[in-house]
């Protein structure tokens, strides 16, 4: 039997729930910091390819700004907080109110940085949190890590431990969006979480569900 | 690089490995701490593209696993098919490019200095084929896109913010 084909579409629904009061937390998070409402899409969890995954992210060569953690503790993983540079930028603008503030061009304003890292943090924090709570789980974030780079770039590293058990990630993405944007501004933010491999039993076993 | 759209350019995944002969070019993109190994001969102008994630296939927890993600398969592979498709070992040639640093953490365990090692691991299995290794562009902390044509034995590298370069 293969490491995937143990995932029942219970279990999908289980990560579905996990990533929806997450992301809730942390879209909440988000809307309190730039005092604007925030669209959060129902998240997706999905067994993909290393390079579908590239492409739920932009598409390996796209450049991007992001903030990546690792997390230790009882069911270690990678999470990644992704933001199509326009984006980003737009963002950080209103943090620090500087509007002639570009991530698109370096070099970057320290302080951006340091804004978009700690803007990171903090979502990637209270989507943790929750996630903690709800499972009665303790999970240790690292210092989250800041990259602005290719899409391919940045994903692979978190995928380093998927990639020892097989050709498949399991993804649980959630996207968010200001509200009130048009299509074409709809660029997305997202958030993948890719529990380890080895998580995914605990992880069940704490929410009282056996894995088949 | 990337503007000539009259190209026909075949795309390697990740963990994926494909042959090219001209007129057609090879290319990976988003190489971070993953390396991107060119070999080939220039004589016979056929080219192998591999993109490989990690050092060594004792790291796979599987018994079947794809030989394109691991140096030392991917080397061996890459080396097998070409010698399939008429290239001569022996005159085989190499370029690489990737094993970034993507991020830095002080308490990583040693996965988190995965890009050095793969640098590490490719150039001890180049030497174990006996694969000469022409010229690299390795290490750092930014992510490569690489484009390979056969005909001239070019690589071209492209890194964010820093345009591109020919090795």
């Amino acid at each position: 039997m293969t490491f995937m084909s143990q995932f029942t579409s219970i279990h999908l629904d289980i990560l579905k729930e996990i990533g929806n009061i997450g992301s809730g937390n942390a879209a909440t998070a988000l809307s309190k910091l730039l005092n604007k409402k925030i669209e959060m899409r129902v998240p997706n969890v999905k067994i993909v390819s290393f390079d579908e995954m590239m492409e739920m992210a932009g598409g390996a060569e796209n450049v991007v700004a992001s903030v990546f953690l690792r997390i230790e503790g009882e069911i270690p993983g990678s999470m990644f907080f992704v933001l199509p540079l326009r984006q980003a930028t737009h963002f950080i603008q209103q943090m620090i109110g500087d509007i002639n503030f570009s991530f698109e061009e370096p070099p970057y304003n320290e302080i951006a940085l340091s804004a978009f890292q700690e803007l990171g943090n903090i979502l990637s924090g209270s989507y943790l949190t929750a996630l903690s709570d709800f499972t009665d789980l303790s999970l240790y974030p690292s210092v989250p890590a800041l990259g602005i780079d290719m899409v391919g770039a940045i994903i692979s590293f978190g995928l380093i431990e998927h990639s020892q058990v097989s050709d498949y990630a399991i993804v649980i993405d959630t996207s968010l969006n200001e509200e009130g944007s048009t299509d074409s501004e709809r660029v997305k933010g997202h958030f993948f979480l890719l529990p380890d491999p080895s998580s995914f039993q605990i992880l069940f076993d704490a929410l009282g569900v056996a894995k088949t | 690089m990337i503007q000539n759209v009259n190209v026909d350019i075949e795309k390697v995944g990740i963990a994926d490995m494909k042959l090219v002969k001209p007129p057609q070019y090879i290319r990976t993109s988003g190489l971070g701490s993953c390396v991107g190994v060119v070999i080939y001969d220039s004589e016979r102008r056929i080219a192998g593209l591999a993109h490989v994630m990690l050092p060594e296939s004792s790291l796979a927890k599987t018994s079947e696993f794809n030989p394109a993600k691991y140096a030392d398969t991917a080397v061996q592979e890459l080396v097998s098919r070409l010698v399939n498709k008429g290239a001569k070992q022996g005159t085989l040639k190499a370029k690489i490019a990737g094993g970034a640093q993507m991020f830095q953490f002080s308490t990583g365990n040693d996965l988190m200095r995965i890009g050095p090692r793969n640098v590490d691991a490719v150039k001890k299995e180049l030497i174990r084929f006996n694969v000469r290794l022409i010229s690299e562009d390795v290490g750092g902390n930014s992510g490569r896109t690489i484009e390979f044509n056969p005909t001239n034995g070019v690589l071209f590298i492209k890194t964010v913010n820093k345009g591109t370069i020919e090795i």
